[in-house]
């Protein structure tokens, strides 16, 4: 393809040039931003020490156990469920059978939800039908609610990337479904499974509106799973818009999430590296 | 395959309790819905003349507006940019560039709403301040949202791009066509239908957005009739009174939830169509 030295031409190639210029500016800045004022609380103190007078000063320690219980929760649910639903859709039911169909409309809607929706659905469902209360129980089992489609479409398509001849191999040598995905599919899998784990942690770690009123705001430490806890991203929220003079609080938590969520997404690309390798596919996610 | 019924059942199992689960969010938000509908009225939402839930009043028709208002701002800011950003990386951009910018975009679209919504607040709100009083504003609003899904939007169009036909691109060459002509005549008409849609999802996502909203908007129930004044969105009215909210004013709450639901599902539903006739 030519790049004529038309006027039309390169006035395009100049516009698309500023609009890809503008478009790193603008979010480079908001990191330098919060990476500007979080640092000016940040220390290994801060990770470690708890909250003090409303935030303003102390640490986030106590929150980051909240947030990892709140995360070992929803993973827990999400994981065998979530594993479940994809071995149905890709290895039990045909692609375009009425089951698949309507279980794949379902994960679409769902996924779609927004998460304000999921939170009134968990207030009701979780913290009062079933009486968990604003409690780490209720926030992690909506959590879950919400990364379930995202972690069930990863997994169906790493399932999918395995090759059909594994699938024959298996059937001549008379191994059972499970037999089949226990020891022959699942392992296969699993550079993709993991990247999808790691990515649907890194939307839990991100979410703030579903745990509003299901986790709720307590900073203590949680002893049990039915008291509630703060996570960091409600933490932000709260030091933000509720509490004056939270703002540098509020960067410095900011700053925490980001390196972690970079950190993971980090983690993601390496696996999914692992998986091309493996089988050449071209895009997972 | 050879079988056991306890498989069998587990993957049924997994699969149904999706379906379960989409089913559960709709009963309950209907459920919770119908009370209000049933002692208030279909059409008090409509045509009370504010919002007061104390006072027994329940317009949502400003909080309405002003999810739309929003919703459309932000798109119609972010698609344009995310199209080209997303032209500029798979047309224009050295390769090592594009997968740089790729990458960003990648990261970006993992960045909390609530960081976007922190840095609305103590960066942007006081710049559109000193413009016009008092910063915390539709157009904040917009430019936040629009931030928030750019990233978006140019990860699904440059998706998109990837299923025009190679030969097409070929062709283009073997006919001399300049690169802008290429683009403009064949890319973006071939991958018209998929471009769509995927701008159509980022809707939902700017439509269902609470955080980012709630902290830079203003949150005061009103019409707006100019971009910096105050507006407040149906999700940040959820997520701002459902802590105290009793009785009718809970109910009214889930009505609005009702709303943004039907409209998401809506949205969803009109992507699926697109993505069907989309190899014709």
């Amino acid at each position: 393809m030519s790049d004529h030295p038309s006027f039309k031409n390169s006035l395009m190639k100049c516009l698309f040039w500023v609009a890809a210029l503008v478009a790193i500016i603008i979010p480079l800045m908001m990191m330098w931003d919060i990476l500007n004022t979080g640092l000016a609380r940040f220390s290994l103190g801060f990770l470690l020490s708890a909250p003090e007078d409303a935030g303003r000063s102390g640490g986030i320690g106590t929150l980051l156990v909240s947030t990892a219980w709140i995360l070992a929760i929803c993973m827990m649910v999400t994981l065998p469920l979530g594993v479940s639903c994809a071995l149905y859709l890709s290895e039990f039911v045909q692609m375009n059978s009425a089951g698949a169909r309507w279980t794949g409309y379902c994960l679409d809607i769902l996924s779609g939800v927004p998460s304000i929706v999921f939170g009134l659905f968990g207030y009701l469902f979780f913290a009062q039908i079933l009486g968990f209360g604003f409690s780490i129980l209720s926030g992690g089992l909506t959590l879950a609610c919400m990364v379930l489609p995202i972690f069930i479409r990863l997994t169906e398509q790493s399932l999918r990337s395995v090759p059909l001849s594994y699938r024959k191999a298996a059937v001549a040598l008379n191994i059972s479904l499970s037999g089949y995905i226990v020891k022959i599919l699942l392992p296969a899998a699993a550079p993709g499974i993991i990247a999808g784990t790691i990515i649907s942690i890194g939307r839990a770690l991100a979410e703030t509106a579903v745990l509003i009123f299901t986790a709720g705001y307590v900073t203590r430490m949680p002893t049990s799973v039915y008291d509630s806890g703060r996570t960091l991203s409600v933490h932000i929220y709260d030091m933000a818009m509720n509490v004056p003079g939270g703002t540098e609080t509020a960067s410095a938590t900011a700053l925490v999430l980001v390196i972690v969520l970079v950190g993971l997404n980090l983690i993601v690309r390496k696996f999914i590296q692992r998986w091309q390798y493996r089988y050449h596919q071209t895009h997972l996610i | 395959m050879r079988t056991s019924r306890a498989t069998t059942l587990t993957l049924q199992l997994g699969a149904a309790l999706v379906v379960l689960l989409l089913g559960l969010i709709f009963v309950f938000l209907v459920q919770k819905s119908l009370p209000f509908f049933m002692s208030e009225g279909l059409a008090r939402p409509f045509t009370d003349s504010l919002w007061n839930p104390s006072g027994g009043q329940y317009n949502l028709v400003p909080m309405i507006a002003g999810s739309l208002l929003v919703t459309l701002g932000s798109v119609l800011l972010a698609a344009p940019m995310g199209i080209m950003v997303a032209i500029f990386a798979r047309y224009y951009s050295p390769p090592m560039l594009a997968k740089f910018y790729i990458g960003v975009m990648e990261l970006l679209s993992g960045i909390p709403s609530v960081v976007y919504g922190l840095w609305g607040l103590v960066y942007l709100v006081p710049v559109i301040n000193r413009i016009a009083a008092p910063g915390a504003s539709i157009l904040a609003a917009i430019l936040v949202l629009a931030l928030m899904i750019l990233p978006l939007v140019v990860l699904s169009v440059h998706a998109s791009f990837e299923h025009v036909p190679a030969h097409w691109i070929k062709s283009a060459v073997a006919l001399n066509l300049s690169r802008w002509g290429m683009i403009s005549k064949i890319i973006l008409p071939g991958a018209k239908k998929s471009i769509v849609a995927g701008i159509t999802l980022q809707v939902g996502r700017a439509l269902g957005e609470t955080m980012a909203v709630l902290m830079v908007a203003g949150n005061i129930v009103q019409i707006p009739h100019s971009l910096f004044e105050p507006v407040r969105v149906l999700t940040a009215n959820i997520a701002m009174e459902m802590g105290y909210a009793t009785g009718t004013h809970m109910q009214a709450l889930f009505v609005s939830g009702l709303i943004i639901l039907l409209l998401t599902c809506g949205l969803v539903i009109l992507v699926t169509r697109l993505k069907a006739t989309q190899y014709e």
